[in-house]
């Protein structure tokens, strides 16, 4: 402690403490900027009793923007026809009930659990069909073929998404989200109907099974170990430039800066 | 200051300079400029009982000794750590295979890579501890002579030139010196001219892709054609390539199509109605401004965006600019039916697709 | 060689270490005529400061690529011919690739070592160029680019571009998704070249793109033909450094005349070889816990995909920020297209910079007339319309270079995507505007700070009360050391005399006619600077020579009163304020 002390006028200790603070902020940023775990979401087969209990919670938490019998309003579109896949995916990733308009509606906790969801999904889908919430078996990647997947979400989701999914900006304030905590249901949901700014991919231009292989490539490579070390957002080289200078030319600098430094003669 | 070899660090064996001191006699002090009060040494009293040595220029040991056994024990121990860092990094090398898959890759660049910074940055702590503590400070001056050489030198060097000139008949005989350039020119041209294989013209090849009329549009990387029933969801795009063109990338670069399918009545003029079939509009993916493929589609404002420098095109009117850097739209394929009921191209782009060349028109 | 740097034979015993380094020296010297050249050299002073040591970052990084790199080219197969992979990454089984890209998935996952040899490489470019730039804004804001060493500063200027050539193919060859568009927009960029675009194009990819031969031709010219060019101009600018003396910043006894610091042998070396394992350490360390360039990730190259957070590395970042912000100008001619959108944003940011950087030190030489060798640095704030005009071309670069990064901050920093090459679009003219203006205000301001400080000392915190009741603060004189380097300013360029003002003097012929007018004129604003005060003793001195009886500065013997007026004060005192004498700190 009494070396610290000793020091402290030192140049170099500006230089420490500047660097203990970065990495104190670092530290305590990563910290509470973990990712949750994703959330799964059921999807057993839509009943009249869910069909009931749904018009009740759409009236509840949907009607005010969407319209009392889902036909649309200044504020919200017609819900006639999307079919209980969008309904699904809209509010199991807490888009919907939307809490404030903005460019996009942004990921956040849902707020109705998952019977809700499925109840008012199957609501929607009593009005005017659509596409229906995927089975498990559909969404499972058991034995998919991940290369056709890497090559499939190359080619037509990248360019919004990032090579592995990682986000990407939109116009206007809008943006591709990032996959990481979309579950292989959401993920499926989301190209069948086309939230959003997102085109529609339904399944005879990307059939079932294509959709599993993407659906592979997403979830095994967001998972996968980054080898190289932290994967410094897997956003390609603008952070990695940002690492080189702050980090390398940082570090060789403050180097630099004590070998060169005088000499103070004790006593 | 002497000039035969420009270093005048030595101090003159005789007597001290005028003016200073019997401190300033001291070997290590340098003649020409005092150091400053922390360069100073206390040493200057305690080496004065030294016998006739010659007078050096560096002194032995630095002045701080108690200081610099405290530090040749801690440079000692760096450079300890450093051995053991660099056998780390050994039985790392050995011990931790890869080819396993991702984690033992991870395990074995983590190992790897810190043995190795460990070893590195242990000898640099070291090696900086040694210079600072160990070796004794100075701080020396030498001259500089000027860069510029002396009148004589280069009166010199101009006669010797000059004769020598004279002497080669190169500036008297001009015969001489035009045909030698004469002679040298081909040879000097020859390299580039050799470097003319390198690629064939370009000819028209740039106009023109592989679409033709009847080749069917299939999707990319599965290689299914498409009817418009299959492809019957408003708001929906994809990307084609020509059939049998899978895996030609020469061909796809410029080939690679998007089909978009609009809802009844958004599409409008400039798009070429007559090559739209059923909605579904086919633009080129080749952006027209420098050749990235562009299928960002924003399915609620229907605009293209290109993500490489944010061209971005109106989908319904003709993929005209909207903004960004690209100056011509992006040039819709004619499509139709065939007999069987398949999306195909009715006959190549009318116009040049992907970045603009000089030859466009 | 004999042994004049130890002890004379006799004194201490010859040991068998001192036998064979005799032995050695002798039967080199008796070859090769060393003995005083070798000694002069290790005699050598270098002069101490932690800015020198940002060349030897880009020397060592250098260095590290070189070894890196070999160990690349064990395993790495320049090949576009295409495999379908089954190997050890399994995510892209069955996928298509180039032999190229197999291969740098070999090398990532299959040989140890590697993929920290990959990384340390990539690092290496990237710290490579960073020092290459700060080393040379170093270099131009202390401007020791000046005579005699204009020669390295241009030399400088060609290793900066073969640099960035030499990253560019560099991480080209793996063929992955983000390099293979970089050269997708290199060919596009190629096309719009008027007249020969196409052939160049075609010529360099061996026809369409991508064609089959661009990997194997980057190949070689990446590990042969750069490199070579590379280690022969490093090897001529730390010759002419070694030759010409390094630089010193400003000191105590040091001058134009002299190079004050520590010999070669032994300390130098140390120092500089300490400095190696920290480049290396540091890059080690970046290897393993930094991860770069993931082409496992990217995909291999496929003409049909392309990614968002498409970026070139940092280096070419301004071109690509350029690429972005330029609007849609084409002209169409006579059946001929002139992309105007693409031609501009390649050639004319980069051509402007590297043209300007090279006519620098003869551009400054003209205005400032200053013709004498310079080998002690200025100071930024001494030189004030350098710094300013070096910050405004940081500026402008820092701009397109954002820009090159715009979806990146439009996502992350939540900004719409067209706001930011709008802003952009303005920033990139009024930027350096701007920053130029400031800059220069900042460094007079410190120049006039060091002038008082050189004037009236240091405020010591210590108030004495005056027999007549008057409280005043004592202040201490500046010390030696930093008085040295406050009166640096001694070697700033002298303003060009304007000739005869009278009638029957004949005006200077360098400053006659338009040019010369124009010289007059960039002269002032570049010699625009606050002037020391003058016969600075300690404290109290100054008071007497410094000022005139008013408190008005008199400024430098002999320097024109046109100094008081340009640099804004219009006629209030340079040095400040009437302040009252301080009697202390004699």
């Amino acid at each position: 402690m009494s070396w610290i002390i000793a020091r402290r006028r030192r140049p170099v200790a500006g230089y420490a403490v500047v660097l203990l603070g970065l990495i104190a902020v670092g530290a305590i940023y990563a910290a509470f900027s973990a990712q949750g775990n994703p959330a799964s979401a059921s999807s057993p087969a839509a009943s009249q009793r869910d069909t009931t209990l749904g018009r009740q919670l759409f009236v509840q938490n949907c009607s005010s923007c969407h319209g009392f019998m889902a036909q649309g309003t200044n504020t919200g579109p017609s819900l006639i026809g999307v079919g209980a896949a969008a309904v699904n995916f809209q509010v199991s990733t807490g888009r919907m009930p939307l809490k404030e308009i903005d460019a996009e509606a942004p990921r956040k906790p849902p707020v109705l659990n998952p019977t809700q969801t499925r109840e008012i999904a199957a609501y929607i889908a009593s009005l005017g069909g659509g596409p229906a919430i995927p089975a498990p078996e559909q969404v499972s990647t058991k034995g998919a073929d991940v290369g056709l997947g890497q090559e499939m979400f190359s080619t037509n989701c990248a360019q919004c998404h990032n090579f592995v999914g990682a986000g990407g900006a939109l116009t206007q304030g809008k943006y591709a989200p990032a996959l990481t905590q979309s579950t292989p249901t959401q993920i499926y949901e989301a190209m069948l109907t086309g939230p959003e700014a997102m085109p529609v991919f339904n399944d005879t231009t990307i059939t079932p099974s294509e959709k599993r292989d993407i659906i592979a490539y997403v979830t095994e490579t967001r998972s996968s170990p980054n080898p190289g070390g932290f994967s410094l957002g897997r956003i390609g080289p603008v952070t990695e430039g940002l690492v080189g200078w702050i980090g390398g030319i940082g570090a060789l600098v403050l180097l630099a800066v004590w070998i060169t430094a005088k000499r103070r003669v004790q006593g | 200051m002497s000039s035969t070899d420009g270093y005048t660090g030595d101090v003159p064996p005789g007597g001290p300079e005028a003016g200073e001191t019997e401190a300033s006699r001291t070997p290590h002090r340098v003649i020409g400029t005092p150091p400053p009060a922390e360069e100073r040494t206390l040493l200057g009293t305690t080496q004065s009982e030294a016998p006739a040595r010659p007078p050096r220029e560096l002194p032995a040991d630095p002045d701080d000794l108690a200081g610099a056994s405290r530090a040749e024990k801690i440079v000692a121990a760096l450079f300890i750590l450093a051995m053991l860092a660099g056998i780390g990094f050994i039985a790392a090398y050995i011990g931790l295979p890869v080819g396993t898959g991702v984690d033992a890759v991870l395990r074995s660049n983590l190992a790897l890579g810190i043995s190795m910074a460990v070893a590195f940055l242990a000898l640099g702590v070291g090696a900086v501890i040694w210079v600072r503590r160990l070796m004794p400070d100075v701080e020396l001056t030498e001259a500089r002579k000027p860069l510029a050489s002396s009148e004589a030198d280069r009166k010199a060097f101009a006669e010797t030139f000059r004769e020598g000139a004279e002497a080669s008949q190169f500036v008297k005989r001009p015969i001489l010196r035009r045909t030698l350039i004469a002679a040298t020119l081909p040879l000097v041209v020859a390299p580039i001219v050799l470097l003319r294989d390198m690629g064939p013209l370009p000819g028209t090849k740039l106009r023109y892709t592989v679409w033709r009329k009847g080749l069917r549009l299939v999707i990319s990387d599965t290689g299914r054609p498409i009817k418009p029933a299959d492809f019957d969801s408003p708001g929906g795009m994809i990307t084609v390539i020509p059939e049998g063109f899978q895996d030609n990338d020469n061909a796809l670069v410029k080939a690679t199509v998007i089909i978009i399918k609009f809802e009844p009545g958004e599409i409008e003029y400039p798009t070429n109605k007559k090559w739209v079939v059923d909605n579904i509009v086919a633009y080129s993916k080749i952006c027209t401004h420098v050749g990235c493929p562009v299928a960002l589609y924003e399915q609620t404002t229907h605009h293209i965006l290109c993500p490489c420098h944010q061209s971005t095109f109106d989908a319904p009117r003709g993929a005209q600019v909207l903004f960004g850097p690209a100056n011509r739209p992006l040039p819709q394929l004619p499509m139709g039916v065939n007999s069987e009921g398949y999306l195909v191209a009715l006959s190549d782009f009318k116009v040049p697709v992907g970045p603009a060349f000089w030859e466009r028109g | 060689m004999t042994s004049t740097n130890e002890a004379p034979a006799g004194t201490a015993g010859e040991g068998p270490v001192e036998k064979v380094l005799e032995g050695t020296g002798t039967f080199l010297d008796d070859r090769l005529h060393a003995a005083k050249g070798t000694r002069t050299l290790l005699k050598k002073v270098f002069p101490d400061h932690w800015t020198f040591l940002l060349g030897e970052i880009a020397l060592y990084s250098f260095i590290i690529l070189l070894l890196t790199g070999t160990f690349l080219t064990l395993f790495f197969k320049p090949s576009m011919s295409p495999v379908t992979y089954h190997g050890t990454y399994v995510r892209l089984d069955g996928v298509r690739m180039s032999e190229a890209y197999a291969s740098t998935l070999n090398i990532s996952f299959d040989i140890r070592g590697g993929l920290l040899m990959r990384q340390i490489h990539h690092w290496a470019a990237d710290l490579f160029m960073a020092a290459i730039f700060v080393h040379m804004i170093r270099i131009f804001f202390t401007g020791a680019y000046r005579k005699p060493r204009e020669l390295n500063w241009l030399i400088g200027i060609v290793l900066f571009t073969l640099g960035m050539l030499e990253g560019l193919f560099g991480y080209s060859l793996p063929d992955d998704l983000l390099s293979g568009a970089g050269l997708r927009i290199l060919e596009g960029v190629l096309l719009g070249i008027p007249i020969v675009g196409t052939y160049l194009s075609f010529f360099l990819f061996g026809g369409q793109f991508p064609g089959n031969d661009i990997v194997p031709r980057l190949y070689i010219i990446h590990v042969l033909l750069i490199p070579g060019l590379l280690l022969a101009l490093i090897t001529a600018h730390l010759f002419l450094m070694f030759h010409q003396k390094h630089t010193q910043m400003p000191g105590k006894g040091r001058t134009d005349k002299n190079v004050v610091g520590q010999p070669l042998y032994p300390y130098f070396m140390a120092k500089t070889g300490a400095f190696f394992f920290f480049v290396f350490g540091v890059l080690a360390l970046l290897g393993c816990l930094a991860q770069i360039n993931p082409v496992w990730l990217y995909g291999p190259y496929n003409p049909v995909a392309m990614s968002s957070d498409s970026q070139p590395d940092f280096y070419m970042g301004m071109l690509e920020g350029a690429l972005r912000i330029f609007p849609n100008w084409a002209w169409n001619i006579a059946g001929h297209t002139i992309s105007w959108n693409v031609l501009i944003p390649a050639l004319v940011p980069l051509g402007l910079l590297f043209t300007g950087a090279a006519l620098w030190p003869f551009l400054e030489r003209w205005i400032t007339g200053d013709q004498r060798e310079h080998h002690v640095n200025d100071r930024p704030r001494n030189a004030a319309t350098r710094t300013a005009i070096g910050i405004a071309v940081i500026t402008w670069y820092g701009v397109m270079w954002l820009e090159g990064a715009n979806d990146v901050i439009a996502e992350h920093f939540d900004i719409s995507l067209y706001t930011t090459t709008e802003i952009a679009r303005y920033a990139v003219f009024i930027g350096p505007v701007i920053a130029y203006i400031l800059t220069k205000r900042i460094c007079l301001g410190l120049q006039r700070k060091d002038a008082q400080t050189l004037l009236h000392g240091y405020e010591t915190g210590i108030i004495q009360m005056r027999p007549n009741g008057e409280y005043v603060e004592l202040h201490a004189p500046v010390p030696e050391e930093e008085r040295a380097e406050l009166e640096a300013r001694m070697t700033a360029p002298v303003p060009l005399e304007a000739g005869a003002q009278g009638e029957d003097s004949v005006p200077d012929p360098a400053l006659r006619g338009p040019v010369g007018k124009l010289r007059l004129a960039l002269n002032r604003v570049v010699t625009e600077s606050v002037p020391l005060p003058v016969g600075n003793g300690h404290g109290t001195n100054g008071h007497g020579n410094g000022h005139d009886g008013n408190g008005h500065g008199t400024g430098v013997a002999g320097e024109p009163e046109r100094a008081a007026v340009t640099s804004g004060e219009g006629g209030k005192t340079l040095l400040g304020h009437d302040d009252p004498e301080d009697p202390g700190g004699h």
